[in-house]
């Protein structure tokens, strides 16, 4: 299947080198990593632990900085060799979206209230945001446990709610690490084949660290890593 | 959507036993201004509550509340025939402690130039006022005592037959009024043996002298009562109030009265400020540091209540980061909790002090313009306190989520 909108990136990145500690003690975690992830395109990253999937992923995600690159996130140049070139905060409630093997859900807001405010963050009216929440959360087949608190939630039910946060501002690109290692098979079957629908229907773009080698059919393209290098999957390029 | 509000509500039992902690410290530091106000009020009771114009009082005392006066009561005459004056009352004041019922029962005793004064200037509250020259008495409620009474005074049943409100001395003891010479009689009370002393101690200083051995019926004389002896003064007073005639200065009164070399003059405002000083004053400065000490010290517990609040929420906070909330997010979070914390401990200080301080065995008074201070100090020490959870939650990065 090919991506809906060949044109449009969501991600482009090239050189991206993250080291951490210095001397003995220096991890070359991320080895000049290139990739381009398109919109509407679902990417499966695969790697043995301690890989640097993680910390490749907190680099798109403009969490940390790499020590040099370039990433570009939807057609806007965030980080240029050395230096951020956006506010980063205003940029991730808009453009990005993230999803942990945890739901790292708020604990005293209900998971509808986790949702909406995702979009006041991102100044959307509180009578909209609550419309589109309910929404969100119905996609996502949770709309029944909307004025739960997260407590009282399933993990598989938290991390759905998660999911819904994480689309809330419809990001360009979503991010997911191990979002489906706290589930059973079968309700991480549903969660990935949740993002292949979010990544198409939504036409973001999304890329899933995962360990689930089952699920790996749902994915466009698979990449892996090893040692801080980044690579094409030789069977990736099979869909 | 106010995460404050919804994170309180989470967390209600701890927030309302918070809240609870701080509203009783803030009721101290409420209780102590309150205590400082009620001193003040207490010093000055008397004072404003006679309305004299001028206190007339012993040479280079500071009489009569803040030290011993004695002047005779001849001065009242005196001053009267002085160009100005209205009126002048002799008057009396000093504390007795005697037990009554198996307490301790300690009485300022206000003497009344009766029957000039009858004591229309304090308000009976139960029973009624002063109506016989004698053997009568109105107290302060705050004495324990109730109207009906009767309580053993210099060798005489006094009555308690009506009860004041509120009438405290400086030092917090409940005043009681009855007429001059009965208050005299309590003061300078002795008893029977130390009469027949001192009356024995007369016949033989007499027979020591001259005088008395060459006129044997003198020595008749020192044996009876002192009243009888006419070379010996008149009764003694505390004070001489006087009311100045309408049209004349206070100030040039007192200036005539001030002349005379056996006593000092006091406008009313001069009285007041003796009475200030001194003690009160160091009371002021000393409830004035406990009050700073405890404003402090809620301070301090406030900021690591909001620091320990944050530290719960630090991991919560990095979400919100991650997901891209700006730092106004997260300061209002960390920041309306410090108020709201301030706000309600404050409310609760005031419903627990209404409740709390009328039970006080001293006078609290809470003014107006005191509370709207403590609020605004409230208010800062809220906004401090919240800067040390504020500061740490600045710090937090977003991939503190991922760990
Ligand atoms: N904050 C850090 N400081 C120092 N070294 C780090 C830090 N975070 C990660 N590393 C190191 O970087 C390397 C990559 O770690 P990373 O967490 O990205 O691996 P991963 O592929 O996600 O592994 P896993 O599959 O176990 O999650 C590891 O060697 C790790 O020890
Ligand atoms: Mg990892």
């Amino acid at each position: 299947m090919k991506p809906k909108s060949d044109n449009k990136m969501a991600l482009q990145a090239e050189g991206l080198t993250k080291i951490y500690g210095s001397g003995n003690t220096e991890v070359v975690a991320v080895r000049n990593a290139a990739m381009q992830v398109h919109r509407g395109e679902i990417v499966a990253l695969l790697g043995p632990s301690g890989a640097g999937k993680s910390t490749l992923l907190t680099l798109l995600g403009l969490i940390q900085t790499p020590n040099v690159g370039t990433i570009r996130i939807a057609d806007k140049t965030v980080f240029d060799h050395h230096a951020l070139t956006v506010n980063v905060r205003s940029f991730r409630r808009r453009y990005l979206g993230f999803v942990f093997q945890k739901a790292n859900l708020i604990p005293f807001l209900t998971a509808a209230e986790n949702v909406q405010l995702a979009m006041e963050i991102n100044h959307t009216p509180p009578r909209q945001a609550r419309q589109r929440t309910l929404e969100l959360l119905e996609y996502l087949d949770v709309a029944d446990r909307a004025d739960y608190l997260p407590a009282k939630l399933s993990g598989g039910q938290q991390q759905r709610v998660a999911v819904a946060r994480a689309l809330a501002n419809s990001p360009t690109l979503l991010l997911a690490d191990e979002p489906t290692a706290a589930l059973d098979s079968v309700r991480g079957r549903q969660v990935m084949e949740l993002f292949r629908r979010v990544a198409h229907e939504h036409d973001s773009g999304v890329i899933v660290v995962t360990h689930d080698h089952r699920s790996l059919d749902v994915f466009d393209r698979i990449l892996e890593m090893e040692d801080g290098v980044l690579k094409e999957h030789p069977t990736g390029t099979k869909k | 959507m106010n995460l404050a509000i919804k994170d309180i509500r989470h967390n209600f039992g701890r927030f309302v036993l918070t809240s609870l902690g701080i509203g009783m410290l803030l009721m101290l530091v409420m209780g102590m201004g309150g205590i400082y106000r009620g001193l003040v009020q207490d010093a000055t009771l008397i004072v404003d509550r006679i309305d004299a114009d001028l206190w007339v009082v012993q040479k280079n005392t500071r009489g009569p509340f803040a030290e011993i006066s004695r002047i005779p009561r001849t001065l009242e005459d005196r001053i009267a025939a002085v160009p100005g004056v209205q009126s002048s009352y002799a008057f009396i004041s000093h504390t007795v402690q005697r037990s009554f019922n198996n307490k301790p029962l300690r009485l300022t005793i206000q003497g009344l130039s009766w029957p000039a004064d009858r004591g229309h200037w304090f308000p009976i509250i139960a029973g009624r006022g002063l109506e016989q020259a004698h053997y009568e008495m109105v107290a302060d409620k705050s004495s324990g005592l109730q109207p009906g009474d009767r309580i053993p005074l210099a060798k005489e049943i006094f009555t308690v037959v009506g009860l004041t409100e509120g009438m405290t001395s400086a030092a917090g003891d409940s005043m009681a009024f009855m007429t001059l010479l009965d208050a005299q009689a309590v003061q300078f009370d002795l008893p029977p043996e130390a009469i027949r002393i001192e009356r024995t101690a007369r016949v033989n200083r007499l027979s020591d002298h001259e005088l008395g051995r060459t006129q044997p019926q003198m020595q008749d004389h020192a044996a009876g009562p002192g009243a009888q002896i006419p070379a010996l003064g008149t009764s003694m007073v505390s004070a001489v109030l006087v009311q100045v005639l309408p049209g004349f200065s206070a100030d040039a009164v007192a200036k005539q009265i001030e002349a005379w070399p056996d006593v000092s003059v006091y406008t009313q405002n001069g009285q007041k400020e003796l009475l200030l000083r001194g003690s009160v004053d160091r009371a002021r400065r000393q409830l004035g540091l406990f009050r700073v000490l405890l404003i402090i010290v809620s301070g301090i517990i406030m900021a690591l209540i909001l620091y320990t609040l944050t530290l719960d929420k630090l991991h919560d906070i990095a979400m919100l980061k991650l997901i891209g909330a700006a730092n106004t997010v997260i300061f209002r979070l960390i920041m309306e909790q410090a108020m709201l914390l301030g706000v309600i401990g404050f409310g609760l200080a005031h419903i627990l002090g209404q409740w709390a301080f009328p039970h006080f065995p001293r006078r609290v008074l809470l003014l107006q313009e005191d509370l709207i201070v403590l609020a605004g100090i409230v208010v800062v020490i809220s906004v401090l306190s919240s800067l040390l959870g504020i500061h740490r939650a600045l710090r937090t990065e977003p991939n503190e989520v991922l760990s």
